[in-house]
């Protein structure tokens, strides 16, 4: 067996690529074709073992530890530890021994545990039972015993157990319904289809009876395609080809409903099912924080070097008197004295390499690793950002990038389903430009039209109430809407059950059924597809029947779809609907104009339109179109061109019908949020491959443009009346000019851009031609810069991915975020710095492949502003304290070297070095970067602008860096020179020693030591303290508890003469030390000496200039020490300005509202149209008033 | 109106529903930490804290610094080199011209002008002398010094070179223990009438308790003769009398010898004093009295090999200085007389400190105050 396979393997690679092709061809039931067909050779297939685990029991040790080595922090401190072993180091090997063994052990356990925890999970999977049909009989075996050929059973509910071809069903027409919510996080039921030679079989003997084979490409991830051909042998005719496609293949993880069993057989096995395939982890993404701590560290590496460079020389300059060298008192072995003096010179670099190491801190990267992995659970717990609907809250797929939230510079946004509900709802249909309005449905009859305004005729004439009918018929057949029976149903309801509500609708693209449903409300209700004929319930409760013939199925770069059906009468049409764009091109004839115009009248009014055409098809028309279709479908390869080509032959020559309107409601709180972000100094982008107008006004009603905003256009339309050249430069001065005069004034008046897709790839087009026009890609960006927003429509989903690739490789490489919902946001969401997924109603793509998901737009508010802020604040301490205390620990030491003839002299006791990060100081910081809030929620909520203190990574510039630096050396010196004098002063009077105050003795160096480590420990300790703003009962555990911990252990450690140590040096040091009053009054000295400098600085930055947060914070305080209840005349003011401004918030909600009032709003817009704003605010707050009480009143939430 | 039910069955508005905020807050409650919830103290360092702050560290440190100052003033201490550096001084003399044989004695008289009342401790101080050199620090063998008597036999790697000594182990091996201080030091009182009255000199209690006690300990247990336990063993090099005879009372001889121990203490600095006699405080009488005194120092109680000829050290003794030599090395000798008090000896760094900031904070208050005052009434 393993034999053969070596056999195989070698022979595959020896034969080179002839062997190794683009396609598999797998024999059903491993039966060999029938001789003559091809060569049969037999291909190696992995077995059905799916293993996501990394390790096995035997390599876990080795593979780990190499993993973990890899990372250069690990390696570094693993170097500094095998030197300590070989050379003769002034620290044992155990002070970075322990360390690096402690952290290597938490990292292991962490990822063995996770290790084991899959494991278990894939034996869970490959143990469970599966049943294959072998010579004609059901036997049960194990799922990772499968292979590729065998035909498997399925039952209703169970999982597939790897890719599969459907063969044949339970339910007659060969079709079987499944879910894939494992896979892409749809619930609906998606329908597959066996072949329709195969389908008719019904038991194990006639399954087994196929002789065929599959040839199909070898397995690739992407879950939505797939190729293939089957090939059935029937006697010794030659064989039937047919088509596979991505409706027959069946996903490992689906799950199938609605369908007593069905027979398949397994084409991709084990790790090469697509499932598997998309396991393989994404790029990984560094955060801003993490760059700058990089930086930080070579600087660090920098000191420590040279610092042991210095000592180096210093000592052999020292040295260079014998009696300074080897005095008599003191002399080197033999050993050493052989040494030669180079090799002994570089020893001596590496001893104060070893002795200085610790500033580099070992433990930083456990903590900042642990501070991510654990606070990004406060992301996930968050129950403000918990969905009720859809019950779910955010998810964090990464946390590395916790951080980067609060540092967001760019905003890219989806609009459909992120800005948007993406929960349509039908408005209005015209037809030749007649509008129907189903809410003016009463009694099943249209009423045509007192509320409608635009009713031009009500009187049906013949040619129209012909176009009416087949309007209405289009709307009905053409879709891939499936109709649900109540009780089959267990997935989110998509449709609104009116009337009869046993059964709803249901499609994975919510226009359709919006549309579905407003037929239904118009009279034409579509009953089910059954044995291809779809059944439409017409207004006069006659059941008509078309028989379904081909779908020329949606797809983003036709943007439309067809039907080909055969009515009753034998007549073949083609029915098509799409955008605007798509359809009129392809327009014959119709009313072409009124349409149009209508059309656009209400994508302004933010409405998404669709266009439905017809044509009529001869015999031999379809025959034609039936050929096309049937070559490309059967192509193996280069089948979607071959398919598209095909489209675009047969959807040609349409009469136009008419055109529909459905609206996208806001999401709750968009405009809020939106506003929010602005405030915080984000510039937010609306990517949409809506159409322009549509765009534009979500874009408005998103508070994405104000009134104010000055609109600049560079779309298709201009550039087409003017070279895109002058464009360009022409707007670029105005935003130049602009900015020249209002100067200081920046909220003066904003810009806003708008700029479709054609334009775009033509800016960012290299340009060869014109060398001297200079690059537009600057221009363009100058232009973005200076806008505060701008909307990208018509936009490709690659092209969403271009502008966020632009705007990250501009100058300032601002930090970049997306957030999208849907499968076409996928691109962007991965090239962003920070990819955020909607869980929307589009499937789960966007939220599998983001780094944080959460459930509506609005969400993004807190996710940015508050948990961003934190965790930015939360870092930056984290990162600079870390330095800092590695400063204020190390430098001691090293002017300690100035002070025992540079020999490398530890200053502080093993235990001491070895425990000062791991956990003397470790927990508090670790706890400060988990839980502090600066300033409170709410605040952050309250004020964004609180966002822009923090901008642009403001805690980690060099600056800020070097000042926790030198504060580090100020506070080293102190700690060292404190000691030092208190010992020996002889610069003062060259007399006095510290003594006890009963017993007179003597301090030698380890009470030095120990007293320089006292107050550095303090002193740390407590400036974490007056850092912190957040004192829950937790931190005083752990700050004062960790203090307790150093006593204690100090008296510990001291107190006994432990029998497993070669030495007693720290043996009542402590304790003596304790037990002197001059001790105590320096060690209260020392600590306030160190501390006071930086709280001055603190105090004095923030009487001169305050910052943001600053203010906050005071306010804070204010509104804390005397509650709002009381409100002294000089803040009613204040207080009565947020009132308003939450009362306009309130007005802003009932807009939103509103939208979904057709009479008011479209009353509205006209008014709006007529430039009355005021009168429209009014009219907003008097339609607002009527639900009120839905919104959050100001009295409410204050 | 049908859409308007609508509207609400779907849940499109965030109805105020007082059920839901009841369960919101059940639930925030019981997790507030997730939540980030937990009730907390909000301190924000504003102005005024941190002047209350100043107020109160100036407040406090300045009584405390004028307190130490004055204690550290009161602290009488006299220092004498005895180096021999003048060429006039008895001790040159017996740097120059020692020999094996004699043991040399030098005096060095000296005046008190004011008289030490309380009890006196007598230093000896030693200037440019490394004892926190890396490896003198580690050259000595704890488990030995506590009484081990493997470690006895076997000393530790640590103690090389000072390990053995023609095979046999060196105890208290290591490089501290054989560079132990010697000198002899006497006080004499010149009274005029009398002559020279020696001052009691008490040796007791000038190591710390639990040194004495608990870490040094000879081998074998309190009875044991020591000279028969330290049988086979070597004393160090530079010593002319093996540990057990380093005193006649047992209490204090063999590693237990206080001198010993203070001396195995090893100094954080390169200049440092050490604890050698106390003249404890008599009834009445000051301790030392204002008037002339004579320090005798006596030489050549051990033995000295300066610089060894060859890598082995050889066993033959070699005459050579027989002082505690420190010139090698430009360093000094010192007998300091020092009386002590709450806060130890005398030390007016302590003192200037607790007042220099105390009045920076007082100043800084200051400078604060009149900043806050002005940032409130612009």
């Amino acid at each position: 067996m393993d034999l053969s396979r070596l056999r195989n393997i070698i022979s595959r690679y020896c034969a080179g690529e002839e062997n190794w092709v683009d396609s598999r061809t797998v024999y059903i039931g491993h039966k060999e074709p029938p001789p003559g067909a091809e060569a049969y050779i037999p291909q190696r297939y992995p077995d059905n073992r799916i293993v996501s685990s990394k390790y096995t029991f035997w390599n876990f040790i080795p593979k780990n530890l190499f993993e973990q080595f890899r990372r250069i922090a690990n390696f570094y401190f693993l170097i500094i530890f095998l030197v300590q072993l070989i050379i003769d180091t002034p620290t044992s090997p155990v002070t970075s021994g322990l360390p690096l063994f402690f952290v290597i052990t938490v990292t292991a356990i962490k990822q063995g545990y996770e290790d084991w925890l899959r494991h278990k999970a894939d034996c869970c999977i490959n143990e469970c039972p599966v049943d294959v049909v072998q010579r004609g009989k059901v036997v049960r075996t194990q799922s990772h015993k499968l292979r590729v050929g065998d035909i498997v059973v399925v039952r209703e509910d169970e999982t597939f157990p790897c890719d599969l071809i459907l063969l044949s069903s339970s339910r007659q027409d060969g079709t079987c319904y499944v879910t894939t919510t494992s896979l892409d996080g749809e619930s609906s039921h998606k329908t597959y289809y066996a072949i329709p030679d195969t389908m008719a079989f019904r038991t194990e003997q006639e399954v087994d009876s196929l002789h065929a084979t599959i040839e199909c490409e070898q397995p690739q991830p992407d879950l939505y395609k797939f190729v293939g051909r089957i090939n059935i042998y029937k006697d010794k005719d030659e064989p039937v080809a047919r088509p596979l496609g991505a409706e027959n293949l069946l996903l490992r993880g689906a799950t199938l409903k609605n369908t007593q069993h069905i027979y398949a057989v397994a084409i991709y096995t084990g790790m090469e099912t697509k499932m598997a395939l998309n396991y393989q982890s994404k790029s990984q993404k560094r955060s801003a924080v993490e760059k700058s701590m990089n930086a930080f560290l070579i600087v660090y590496l920098c000191i420590l070097i040279s610092k042991a460079v210095i000592n180096t020389v210093l000592k052999y300059a020292w040295q260079w008197s014998p009696d300074r060298d080897e005095p008599w008192y003191n002399h080197r072995t033999d050993n050493e004295k052989q040494r030669h003096v180079v090799i002994r010179a570089f020893t001596d670099f590496l001893a104060f390499t070893v002795l200085f190491n610790y500033i580099i801190p070992v433990s930083m990267y456990v903590t900042v690793e642990m501070q991510k992995f654990l606070g990004s659970y406060f992301i996930t717990w968050d129950e403000e950002m918990f969905d009720e609907e859809l019950g779910e809250g955010a998810q964090v797929n990464t946390s590395d990038l916790n951080e980067e939230l609060g540092q967001v510079e760019y905003v890219f946004t989806d609009k459909t389903g992120t800005l948007t509900e993406n929960n349509m709802e039908f408005i209005e249909c015209c037809v030749d430009g007649n509008v129907y309005i189903p809410h003016a449905i009463c009694n099943g009859q249209i009423l045509s039209a007192a509320s409608s305004i635009d009713m031009i005729d009500s009187s049906p004439g013949g040619y129209r109430r012909e176009h009416e009918d087949l309007f209405f018929r289009a709307l009905c057949l053409c879709h891939t809407v499936q109709v649900k029976e109540e009780e089959t149903v267990d997935g989110i309801k998509r449709g609104i059950h009116q009337g009869r509500p046993t059964s709803f609708y249901i499609s994975s693209s919510p226009d359709e059924v919006a549309l579905v449903e407003g037929m239904k409300r118009l009279g034409y209700t579509y009953l089910r597809l059954k044995d291809n004929h779809m059944e439409i319930l017409n207004k006069d409760d006659e059941i008509e029947r078309f028989e379904l013939l081909h779908v020329l199925n949606f797809d983003s770069v036709r943007r439309r779809m067809s039907v080909i059906v055969r009515a009753s009468s034998g007549e073949y049409l083609l029915f098509c609907k799409g955008a605007d764009t798509a359809i009129f091109p392809l327009v014959v004839s119709g009313k072409v104009e009124q349409v149009k115009a209508r059309v656009e009248q209400n994508a302004v009014e933010g409405l998404r339109t669709l266009c439905v055409a017809y044509k009529r098809l001869s015999d031999s028309e379809y025959q034609e179109a039936c050929q096309h279709l049937t070559e490309a479908k059967l192509a193996l390869q280069d089948r979607e061109q071959r398919l598209a080509q095909a489209y675009e032959v047969i959807e040609r020559d349409f009469v136009l019908l008419g055109a529909t309107a459905v609206e996208d409601r806001l999401q709750e709180k968009a405009a809020d949020t939106i506003e929010s972000l602005h405030k915080a100094g984000i510039k937010v982008w609306v990517l949409t491959g809506d159409k322009m107008e549509t765009a534009a006004a979500t874009c408005y009603a998103s508070k994405l443009f104000r009134r104010s905003t000055q609109i600049l256009e560079l779309t298709k339309k201009r550039t087409e009346e003017q070279s895109l050249h002058d464009v360009l430069f022409e707007l670029n001065r105005t935003v130049l000019r602009q900015r020249s005069i209002s100067g200081l004034s920046v909220d003066c008046l904003d810009f806003g851009l708008i700029i479709d897709g054609a334009t775009l790839s033509a800016v960012l087009k290299p340009k060869q031609d014109v060398a001297g026009h200079g690059n537009y890609r600057e221009i363009f960006l100058e232009i973005c810069r200076n806008c505060s927003a701008v909307l990208c429509c018509r936009m490709a989903p690659l092209q969403k991915a271009q502008i966020v690739k632009l705007i990250k490789a501009s100058k300032e490489h601002p930090i970049t975020l997306a957030v999208g919902d849907g499968a076409n946001d996928v691109s962007m969401i991965l090239e962003a710095h920070v990819g955020i997924g909607i869980m929307g109603k589009e499937g789960r793509q966007a939220a599998r492949n983001s780094d944080y998901a959460i459930p509506k737009f609005k969400h993004l508010k807190k996710m940015l502003l508050v948990h961003g802020h934190y965790y930015y604040i939360r870092i930056a301490e984290l990162v600079q304290y870390f330095f800092y205390k590695n400063v204020c620990f190390i430098f001691p030491q090293f002017l300690y070297q100035f002070f025992c003839g540079f020999s490398q002299q530890p200053l502080y006791d093993t235990a001491y070095l070895t425990l000062y990060n791991i956990s003397f100081t470790s927990l508090p910081i670790l706890l400060y970067s988990l839980v502090e809030q600066h300033v409170t929620v709410e605040t952050l909520k309250r004020e964004p602008s609180l966002y822009r203190d923090i901008a642009k990574n403001s805690l980690l510039r060099w600056p800020v860096f070097l000042y926790w630096t030198c504060l580090g050396v100020f506070d080293a010196v102190i700690f060292f020179f404190g000691a030092y004098f208190l010992f020996d002063n002889t610069t003062f009077t060259s007399n006095g020693q510290l003594m006890t105050t009963n017993t007179q003795m003597m301090f030698g160096n380890w009470t030095f030591g120990t007293l320089v480590f006292t107050v550095l420990v303090f002193t740390v300790t407590l400036k974490l303290a007056l850092d912190t703003r957040h004192w829950t009962w937790i931190n005083h555990f752990v700050i004062w508890g960790s203090l307790l911990f150093y006593v204690i252990f100090s008296l510990l450690w001291g107190g006994i003469i432990w029998p497993f140590l070669n030495y007693q040096r720290m043996y009542y040091v402590f304790m003596q030390m304790l037990s002197s009053g001059p001790a105590w009054l320096s060690i209260i000295l020392l600590i306030t000496v160190s501390l006071l400098p930086d709280v001055i600085k603190k105090v004095l930055c923030r009487a001169m200039c305050p910052t943001a947060t600053e203010r906050a914070q005071d306010h804070d305080k204010l509104v804390r020490d005397d509650p709002p209840a009381q409100l002294s005349p000089g803040r009613s003011c204040k207080g009565a300005s947020t009132h308003s401004s939450q009362f306009q918030l309130g007005a802003m909600e009932t807009l939103s509202l509103s939208r979904s009032d057709p009479l008011p709003q479209k009353l509205l817009s006209h008014l709006a149209e007529g430039g009355r704003a005021e009168l429209r605010s009014c009219m907003l707050r008097l339609s607002g008033a009527g639900i009120a009480y839905y919104a959050p009143g100001p009295e409410t939430s204050v | 109106m049908s859409r308007f039910t609508a509207n609400a069955d779907g849940g499109q508005v965030s109805v105020f529903n007082p059920r839901q905020a009841d369960t919101q807050k059940k639930k925030s409650h019981k997790s507030s930490f997730r939540q980030q919830k937990l009730p907390a103290w909000k301190p924000v360092l504003t102005t005024g804290a941190v002047c209350l702050a100043l107020f109160i560290i100036g407040l406090l440190f300045i009584p405390i610094g004028i307190a130490l100052s004055a204690t550290s003033a009161n602290i009488n201490e006299v220092k004498i080199d005895y180096t021999g550096m003048d060429k006039s001084s008895s001790c040159f003399s017996c740097w120059k011209s020692s020999s094996w044989n004699n043991t040399c004695k030098c005096t060095v008289p000296f005046f008190l002008d004011r008289s030490f009342d309380s009890t006196v401790f007598m230093y000896y101080g030693l200037s440019n002398f490394y004892q926190n050199h890396r490896r003198f620090v580690s050259s000595r063998h704890d488990s030995q010094l506590n009484g081990n008597m493997e470690s006895l036999m076997e000393p530790s790697k640590d103690c090389e070179p000072y390990a053995f000594r023609d095979n046999k182990p060196i105890a208290p091996c290591g490089a501290i223990a054989n560079s132990m201080f010697n000198d002899t030091l006497d006080l004499f009182r010149n009274v005029p009438t009398v002559g020279d009255v020696r001052i009691p000199l008490t040796g007791k209690g000038i190591a710390w308790w639990t040194d004495k006690h608990m870490k040094f300990k000879n081998p074998g247990g309190q009875d044991q003769n020591l000279t028969t336990v330290f049988q086979g063993t070597s004393r160090p090099l530079n010593w002319r009398r093996p540990v057990s005879e380093l005193d006649q009372d047992p209490e204090n001889n063999g590693f237990i010898n206080e001198d010993f121990i203070v001396w195995m203490r090893n100094a954080a600095l390169p200049t440092f004093r050490k604890l050698y006699r106390i003249i404890h405080k008599t009834k009445k009488m000051p301790t030392l009295a204002r008037g002339n005194y004579t320090l005798h120092v006596v030489y050549s109680i051990l033995h000295r090999v300066l610089h060894p000829t060859s890598n082995h050290i050889s066993s033959v003794p070699k005459p050579l200085q027989s002082d505690y030599p420190v010139r090698s090395f430009q360093g000094r000798k010192w007998v300091i007389l020092s009386t002590s008090s709450w806060m130890g000896g005398r030390n007016p760094f302590l003192g200037v400190a607790y007042l220099v900031v105390g009045s920076v904070s007082l100043f800084l208050w200051v400078v604060l105050l009149v900043l806050h005052h002005q940032n409130n009434n612009p």
